[in-house]
């Protein structure tokens, strides 16, 4: 089984807030920021060395990021992934969704027959969940979101969970598929020190627009077709609201406000 | 010199910092109410590579160095400083059995050490003291095949929650009269004795090891007859006193973050405190403390790393490093006010936690001893 995951730097949650918009670009400022691998991206590569562990077969790791994202990257190699291809050109900045699937999308086709693509299924830092369909169709494969679980009866048909609104629903597919998960699928396993050691000797190779097949003009700011026009921090309002009586009616009146706004049932 | 860390050492630091953001928080609040070191994370230490950090890997362990050991451990106290507190005890056992054991001696014990079956000790510590490791006055007689110790070591970490134990005692007279030993817990004679109740540190457990006619097969003498000094001073040297700079140096990440945390979030007169210039004062010498004590960690780490004698190096990141530690947390609860002796408030945890590491495996002042000694044989 070949397992490609897709994984992408984001800035650090932990520091959110922290981020400086770049009013001429409409983009973030990322330098300020240290950078992780997207977490959901992690539950995508840990369901993917799961099903490796289960039935054999190479993970193949793909990242489209700057160069100097690289020992960033590594932990994905350390993590258990067998090699890994980052796509890195300066013609491939400023993609929107549809671009970065195209340049994904060729750089899949370059690596050759897989089973299954994994991704998270949105980013933290753009959020817009949009590539792992857009990749899907671009591969012409079957695509599902929000997944909470993969099963395997065999190698040829997958038994995917996927959660939908006020429940889930469960599809079979034969593969090759592109799946996006969701948290809940799995607790990613942490990086021990042998696995660094051990992802030290792991290939990682960077390819540029020149050593894909690409469907041009499909690259970089200009071959978007999504254009941001503005971008800006949501100003946070807060309200402050006394309420009247004593402290029977004052609950009284909390609870019924709780209730209302969907806070309590029954 | 290139003081950058590697690659592969930011990816540890990272590494080691999420699994202690994790896994350590919700197991402190017993810790410091039982004084017990949280047993249930062992399997999770050993499978992080963090019980065998510097074992080789062909005995089970990461086969990583001093500094990658300094870093591991400042991640972990940077958290919960009682953890690289029993850690690096547990580590000196490993390398204690490392660099004095015999292939066999290293192919039985290192292993189990390594993949968290139980933690290690080297027990020096004496009830007449600590610092006068020739004053030992435990013993070991030959008898035939075995060794039959006896005497009492204090102040032993991970005394209770160990089952190998690199003992020095005296078999002789003088400096060459001193023999190590490897003894397990379940060897006839062999017992765990009072355990102390601390102030600080407490998620170390910290006790007596008693030796009652204790019988130590002929085979698990380490490092030869008459070398017990040089197997209990070198591991000291070169294990021990990096371990405790690598405490007082988790400490002193814990006690910025909780100053800058207190100092930017409390406001008096309508701004953050930290707008305050006698605040900002001590977060100065907070932050100088912290950055001066990683230099001289780091560079401990790295002289060992390169076989350059470290001696004086590694007794200066000790001594140096847990007293800033202590300076720093009582600079950091006056930064807190009333706030910082409340105990819903780790700075005072910190506090505790670094006044226990200051004399922890030898005082300051023993180690200014030994610093005096090498600065005047040096500049003389």
């Amino acid at each position: 089984m070949r397992i490609i995951v897709c994984i992408k730097p984001v800035p650090d949650p932990k520091y959110a807030g922290r981020e400086v918009l770049d009013e001429t670009t409409k983009t973030l400022n990322r330098q300020d920021v240290p950078s992780v691998i997207n977490p959901l991206d992690k539950h995508a590569l840990e369901e993917a060395l799961r099903l490796r562990e289960r039935f054999g077969g190479e993970i193949v790791v793909v990242s489209m990021a700057p160069e100097a994202s690289l020992p960033l990257l590594r932990e994905a190699l350390a993590m258990g992934a067998d090699r890994m291809v980052v796509l890195s050109d300066r013609r491939f900045a400023g993609s929107d969704t549809l671009a970065t699937a195209s340049i994904i999308a060729a750089a899949v086709r370059s690596i050759g027959p897989f089973d299954l693509l994994l991704c998270g299924d949105e980013t933290t830092d753009s959020g817009t969940a949009q590539v792992s369909p857009q990749i899907a169709e671009l591969l012409g494969v079957p695509n599902l979101m929000h997944v909470s679980s993969v099963q395997v009866s065999d190698e040829k048909t997958f038994r995917v969970q996927s959660q939908i609104e006020d429940g889930y629903m469960i599809a079979e597919l034969d593969p090759p598929m592109v799946l996006s998960v969701v948290k809940e699928i799995n607790k990613p396993r942490y990086v021990t020190l042998m696995a660094i050691l051990d992802g030290e000797q792991k290939e990682a190779r960077v390819l540029t627009a020149d050593d894909l097949i690409l469907d041009e003009p499909w690259i970089g700011l200009e071959g978007s077709p999504t254009q941001i026009v503005d971008l800006m921090v949501p100003e946070k309002k807060t309200k402050a609201e006394m309420l009247q009586g004593d402290a029977r009616a004052q609950a009284q009146t909390l609870a019924d406000r709780l209730y209302r706004m969907g806070f309590c049932h029954g | 010199m290139d003081f950058k860390l590697t690659e592969r050492d930011e990816m540890l630091q990272k590494t080691i910092r999420e699994f202690a953001e994790k896994e350590i928080p919700p197991r402190m609040d017993t810790m410091e109410e039982t004084g017990e070191f949280p047993m249930d994370l062992l399997k999770g230490l050993a499978d992080m590579g963090i019980l065998g950090v510097i074992t080789p890997r062909e005995y089970g362990g990461a086969g990583l160095g001093h500094l990658a050991r300094i870093l591991v451990l400042e991640q972990l106290g940077r958290v919960c400083p009682a953890m690289p507190m029993a850690l690096q005890v547990h580590h000196m056992c490993t390398y204690a059995l490392n660099t004095f054991g015999s292939e066999e001696q290293k192919k039985k014990y290192l292993p189990p050490l390594a993949q968290g079956e139980a933690l290690g000790v080297v027990a020096v510590t004496e009830p007449s003291g600590g610092s006068d490791v020739a004053a030992t006055k435990s013993t070991g007689r030959l008898e035939g095949d075995k060794y039959i110790l006896n005497g009492r070591k204090c102040f032993i970490t991970n005394a209770h929650v160990s089952n190998t134990w690199i003992v020095p005692v005296m078999t002789g007279e003088g400096r060459k009269g001193m023999s190590a030993f490897i003894v397990e817990k379940d060897f006839p004679g062999a017992k765990t004795g009072h355990i102390e109740d601390k102030v600080g540190l407490r998620g170390a457990n910290t006790g007596e090891l008693v030796f009652q006619d204790c019988e130590v097969p002929k085979e698990n003498l380490i490092g030869g007859e008459g070398n017990g000094m040089a197997v209990a001073l070198g591991t000291i040297g070169s294990c021990g006193r990096p371990g405790m700079a690598s405490v007082g140096l988790g400490i002193l990440n814990a006690v910025i973050e909780e100053a800058v945390k207190f100092a930017t979030e409390r406001e008096l007169y309508g701004k953050p405190i930290s707008n305050l210039q006698a605040i900002q004062w001590y977060i100065t010498e907070i932050y100088s403390d912290l950055e001066i004590a990683r230099l001289l960690a780091y560079r401990a780490g790295w002289m060992l790393d390169n076989n350059i004698p470290a001696d004086a190096a590694a007794t200066l990141a000790k001594q140096w490093i847990c007293e800033a530690a202590a300076r720093s947390a009582r600079k950091a609860i006056e930064i807190h006010g009333s706030y910082g002796i409340l105990k819903e408030y780790p700075i005072q945890r910190l506090m505790r936690d670094a006044l226990v590491a200051v004399p922890a495996g030898g005082t300051a002042e023993i180690a200014k001893l030994v610093l005096s000694r090498i600065a005047i044989k040096q500049y003389q």
